[in-house]
């Protein structure tokens, strides 16, 4: 690195890496430490305006960076030491790549001279990251370092987002080498870097490539002749924050539009545009307009399999447009007619800016909404709690802006089904990887940069019996979270598959065992709850809104029956339209 | 080669691709074939008039879809500098083999010389019962001249795999 501010000092790499970190804006870090990282866990003492968050487990640390990142859109950073506490951290790393979340994992390695001869917690870490990293970097030499975490939380913020993962060998921890401070805009504009050349070159991982503004005119072109649209929010509208211009779209062209799991929040709730989810649980208004469409325009979605089910019948009818950031998504699962790649925000303005004239579709939208959208499900009044009864209380009893964190199987529908979320960064959950375990790391995350929210983790008792000692991390940190906790004594997702598709073969996923949820949120020092019916539940939630300020968390322990299904459901590789369970 | 039996739709690419020179590129590049299904058929680098760049020739069956999404993803790696599939017709493919061959007698000894001569290859080395001979030229090439090389009795083969470049503009 050239001396732009010739204020050089000497400095041991933990100092430097620390220095680097606050050259980046960082002041919250989520970690683990342990020997190989002793150096810098040391200097960091001496930093008392870094705010480090100690979790129970590496995985929870990996989670809660990854949610504080989705939910404040900065960059997450997460430390851990060698060996295991560097693999714990590898599905928190999977689950944010997955999602494009922009998380720096920061592991230490042994020393220089042990690499390589089966040290004590050696692991090659950059190697086992490699495939679920947008980049994987080992520090072997102290002067690579300042340019080294510059470089990837460069990388992690721009382009299509994503983990990078920065792994340090102890020694370079110790040694010295002149500092020289230097902003991120300066760093980015600095001659000779690796940066400079991804930059001049639109290299995707940094760049914004230049906007075809043919396919625009095209876009708009086929905009105009279309009676059918359907417009897909997926997650790269909230990615590139361009959440406005995609209303303003769809308010523009009178178009239905269905939302991903990691779209939600983009689009509001409440709209009566809103089809509600498209795919496997997606509602019947989306999976039938899909299949009528005669055009279908997906921004920032990348079609995964639980969105296209079998992509041979998939929006038969349509031509099919795509907008997406990463070229490597175009007609990778479905073959587009015309694809447009491009940061969202930008594409969009362009297009609104062609868009010859505002369109009216009524009698599409009859048609469309003729079938149900999920909230239109009424649940049978008696018996245990329901599903949609446990969520509409929430939503009724809770802020309207409070974030809701999921972890995965039939909550994570649910609540995605029930909930009505209008912000981007309100819904934080695992779309992509569909990590179980994920919800509570990913609450503490969103919580400590959200301190004045309220954060609502859903979760299902397979799922929260994961992770559910990062209880103690709630607790420490006076974490107000309400775990509203969908416990069937199975884990109903697989246990809905194996009654629809194996026979009611239950094979190993009724969860017939403790722990007790409300002696286990106690010990932990929480509130826990058990209730049985809606007024109970309502209290509890009334009283959790109401002792907020006290900084205990809630594990509302609600009992829902095993059979309940998620609905509706089209099983995996059938056409869109062919619904298993309405 | 398994893919390449069962569908008659793949034919075979040559990708050229620069990369920073150094250390874990070119794991991060065989993982990537390796994790989208496909088998190298050949890879061959070495760095190019900057030593801080490798370049690397790599040779792999696809379809005309598959490659370009293959290019795509290779472009998103942090160390690479440029993707490109090269037209057959428009370049040059080369790969150099050594071959060392059962040379018992005189007459399988000039056999075995004359042919060389003919695929303008040398003899690097020779003793009393073996001969080493290298070829270069592409790889229907270096087969052929493998082919004729079988009945004297093969010890030892070796191929660098291809390297290949865009010929100039006329």
């Amino acid at each position: 690195m050239t001396n732009i501010n010739n204020t050089g000092k000497k400095l041991n790499g933990s100092e430097i890496l620390i220095q680097c970190l606050i050259e980046q804006g960082v002041d919250t870090i989520f970690g683990y430490p342990g020997g190989a990282i002793l150096n810098v866990y040391d200097k960091l003492y001496d930093h008392k305006e870094i705010r480090h968050i100690l979790t129970a487990h590496e995985q929870g640390a990996s989670h809660a960076a990854d949610g504080y990142a989705r939910s404040t859109g900065k960059v997450g950073v997460c430390f851990a030491t060698s060996g295991p506490g560097s693999t714990n951290l590898t599905t928190g790393v999977a689950t944010a790549y997955m999602d494009s979340s922009p998380v720096v994992f920061i592991t230490c390695n042994v020393n220089s001279d042990l690499i390589g001869r089966d040290s004590f917690q050696e692991v090659d870490i950059t190697g086992v990251t490699l495939p679920i990293t947008k980049c994987s970097y080992i520090v072997s030499n102290v002067e690579n370092l300042a340019d080294t975490v510059r470089e990837a939380f460069a990388i992690a913020r721009s382009g299509r987002p994503g983990p990078v993962l920065i792994d340090i060998q102890k020694n370079v921890t110790a040694s010295e080498c002149e500092y020289y401070p230097v902003t991120p805009d300066e760093y980015f504009m600095t001659a000779g870097t690796r940066i400079q050349r991804l930059k001049s070159t639109h290299h995707p991982s940094v760049g914004y490539p230049d906007i075809n503004l043919e396919a625009i005119d095209e876009l708009a072109e086929l905009i105009d002749n279309s009676e059918k649209p359907l417009l897909i929010c997926g997650g790269g509208v909230v990615r590139a924050k361009a959440s406005q211009e995609f209303r303003t779209l769809a308010a523009r062209i009178d178009s239905p539009v269905a939302i991903t799991v990691m779209g939600g929040g983009a689009f509001p709730g409440d709209s009566p545009l809103k089809t509600g989810m498209i795919g496997m649980h997606g509602s019947q208004a989306s999976n039938m307009a899909c299949d009528a469409c005669d055009l279908l325009i997906a921004v920032g979605c990348r079609f995964s399999d639980r969105v296209t089910l079998n992509p041979a019948g998939f929006a038969k009818n349509a031509k099919i447009v795509h907008i997406d950031i990463d070229a490597s998504e175009i007609n990778k699962n479905v073959m587009t007619d015309l694809s447009i790649i491009g940061d969202a925000k930008k594409i969009l303005n362009l297009l609104l800016a062609k868009l010859k004239r505002d369109k009216k579709n009524d009698a599409w939208k009859n048609y469309v909404f003729s079938f149900k959208r999920e909230t239109e499900y009424d649940d049978p009044e008696e018996g245990n709690l329901t599903p949609k009864q446990i969520l509409s209380a929430a939503a009724e009893i809770l802020p309207q802006d409070t974030i809701v964190t999921t972890d995965v199987g039939q909550h994570q529908m649910w609540a995605i089904q029930h909930f009505k979320f209008d912000y981007p960064g309100q819904l934080i959950t695992s779309g992509g990887f569909g990590t179980m375990g994920f919800g509570l790391g990913a609450a503490i995350g969103a919580q400590v940069g959200n301190p004045d929210k309220t954060v609502l983790h859903v979760t299902g008792d397979g799922s929260f019996r994961m992770n559910c000692h990062e209880l103690c991390t709630e607790e420490y940190y006076k974490l107000p979270i309400i775990t509203l906790l969908f416990n069937n004594s199975t884990l109903g997702m697989v246990r809905q598959w194996q009654h629809l598709i194996y026979h009611e073969r239950y094979s190993q996923t009724t969860l017939d065992r403790g722990p007790d949820f409300e002696k286990l949120a106690e010990a932990y020092g929480v509130h826990g709850r058990h209730v049985t019916d809606v007024e109970a539940l309502r209290a509890v939630l009334k009283e959790a809104v109401a002792s907020r300020a006290d900084g205990k968390g809630w594990v509302i322990d609600c009992r829902i029956d095993m059979d309940e299904m998620v609905r509706p459901m089209v099983g995996g590789n059938s056409f869109i339209a062919n619904f298993m369970l309405d | 080669m398994q893919a390449k039996e069962n569908n008659q739709n793949l034919k075979r690419y040559t990708i050229v691709t620069a990369m920073d020179n150094e250390a874990g590129v070119l794991s991060q590049l065989a993982h990537l074939f390796s994790r989208k299904g496909y088998n190298i058929e050949t890879i061959a680098a070495g760095w190019t008039v900057d030593q801080n760049v490798t370049r690397f020739t790599i040779e792999i069956y696809s379809d005309d879809d598959r490659i370009k999404l293959l290019c795509a993803q290779l472009r998103k790696l942090v160390p690479i500098h440029y993707v490109e599939i090269l037209d057959p017709s428009k370049s040059i493919r080369r790969e150099l083999m050594l071959v060392r061959v059962h040379a018992a007698d005189r007459s399988a000894r000039n056999e075995i010389i004359q042919i060389a001569n003919i695929f303008r290859g040398s003899v690097i080395d020779i003793t009393p019962d073996s001969i080493t001979l290298s070829v270069t030229g592409d790889d229907q090439k270096t087969s052929a001249f493998e082919s004729l090389l079988k009945e004297f009795g093969i010890i030892e083969l070796a191929r660098t795999g291809i390297v290949a470049i865009e010929r100039g503009e006329m």
